[in-house]
């Protein structure tokens, strides 16, 4: 699951796979904005079917803390 | 039968406020808003209304369409954001231009409503009804916006465009239309006009206190909106494609309701196509709701970038949840 996100996450950001870290922080290490976020949940959400609502996406800062949600919520 | 389009026009008020602007009024910059929205200035109404932009939308497109106003047979007029209940903004329409042998009413479907007010049109084309049909899409979003919202404030601008159809010989197109009121949650705006003889009479009479801002501002949820636009619409184009039997290779241009630049990209991604195809406004404008639509193609009308029987799909999207997509040959 890891590299799937990764990919998904380098794809939908632009930016090398290997800087997609548990650690890394989309806005501050990844330079994502909210609208980037979305569109990263969109393929997220299709790819895992999962549903990753407005309130939840508040508490998602990290790499680490989407698989965590994914893991809990698949 | 089927309705061509004869003629377009539009008006937006003169009076504009940019980014700096904004500002001032909330906590929010230029750069910021510019690489979430797109959008640059938005114009708002000083001394026009609803309806007084959708008569001067009107008059510019029965100039340009040089049809006469006594040959106009319906107006429909979408707004959400009418200075006037009754008479309807339509009537006030046909006063003013003396279309006098118009039906009118109005029309609320939010951000779609132009391409539903174009599919009414047709339809009632189509069924040999009526045979020239004025459609305006006609908008004071600056009334319904909470100007301390942030959030909402920088996205919205007022103005007004229409669009003159008339029958011809030919097959109709197929219609995409859909609404999903079970998600309509995510982009509200209650009437201010509530609760008069209830208060008055003393039968529900408290204190109304809103936990999340007055009720009678536009509140959104801008993850839920995105995610439903960037997924229906192409939804929907594909669909209407299907039904046309006709491939996006095959479309000269998509008109998307101009909410978001980030949202017609990602639509277009979707879509594979290139973004030459999706043509925008919304850097001058903002997002117009139901006007959006009528006022692009009217821009490209007079700027001459639209050839006799080029292919455009219109695309609207919005609150309701409703969204569609029709097909236009110019």
């Amino acid at each position: 699951m890891l590299e799937k996100i990764q990919e998904l996450v380098a794809e939908g950001l632009g930016v090398n796979a290997s800087e997609v870290v548990e650690t890394a922080n989309f806005k501050e290490d990844l330079g994502a904005d909210s609208l980037d976020l979305f569109e990263l949940v969109m393929s997220l959400e299709e790819e895992f079917g999962v549903e990753i609502p407005t309130e939840d996406l508040e508490n998602i800062a990290t790499v680490g803390d989407v698989i965590k949600y994914i893991e809990a919520h698949k | 039968m089927i309705g061509k389009i004869r003629g377009t026009g539009s008006f937006v008020p003169p009076r504009t406020l940019d980014n700096n602007d904004l500002s001032g009024m909330v906590e929010t910059n230029d750069a910021w808003i510019r690489e979430r929205t797109g959008v640059v200035r938005r114009h708002i109404i000083e001394e026009d209304n609803t309806v007084s932009m959708a008569v001067k939308a009107a008059r510019n497109a029965l100039e340009n369409s040089r049809i006469a106003p006594e040959e106009i047979d319906l107006i429909i007029v979408s707004t959400i954001s009418s200075n006037v209940v009754l008479p309807c903004a339509a009537c006030e329409v046909q006063k003013e231009i003396g279309a006098v042998n118009a039906t009118c009413f109005d029309l609320n479907a939010a951000c779609t409503g132009f391409v539903f007010a174009y599919n009414t049109a047709q339809a009632y084309i189509a069924g040999g009804i009526y045979k020239t049909v004025l459609i305006i899409g006609a908008e004071s979003l600056s009334n319904l916006v909470d100007w301390r919202d942030r959030g909402t404030c920088i996205l919205f601008g007022d103005g007004a465009g229409a669009a003159i159809l008339q029958t011809e010989e030919g097959e109709s197109f197929p219609v995409i239309s859909h609404s999903d009121g079970t998600k309509g949650g995510a982009l509200t705006c209650e009437s201010r006009h509530t609760k008069v003889y209830a208060n008055l009479s003393g039968i529900e009479k408290k204190d109304i206190t809103f936990a999340s801002g007055d009720p009678t501002y536009m509140h959104m949820d801008g993850q839920a909106v995105f995610k439903f636009a960037v997924r229906k619409v192409p939804e929907a184009v594909n669909e209407l494609l299907a039904a046309a039997q006709l491939e996006t290779e095959d479309i000269d241009y998509f008109l998307l309701h101009q909410a978001n630049k980030r949202i017609v990209e990602a639509v277009a991604k979707r879509l594979h196509t290139g973004i030459e195809k999706f043509p925008m406004n919304l850097d001058e404008y903002g997002n117009t709701s139901s006007a959006s639509i009528a006022i692009l193609l009217d821009e490209m009308n007079r700027s001459g970038k639209l050839i006799a029987g080029q292919k455009l799909v219109m695309t609207g999207f919005g609150a309701g949840l409703s969204w569609g997509a029709s097909l236009l040959v110019w």
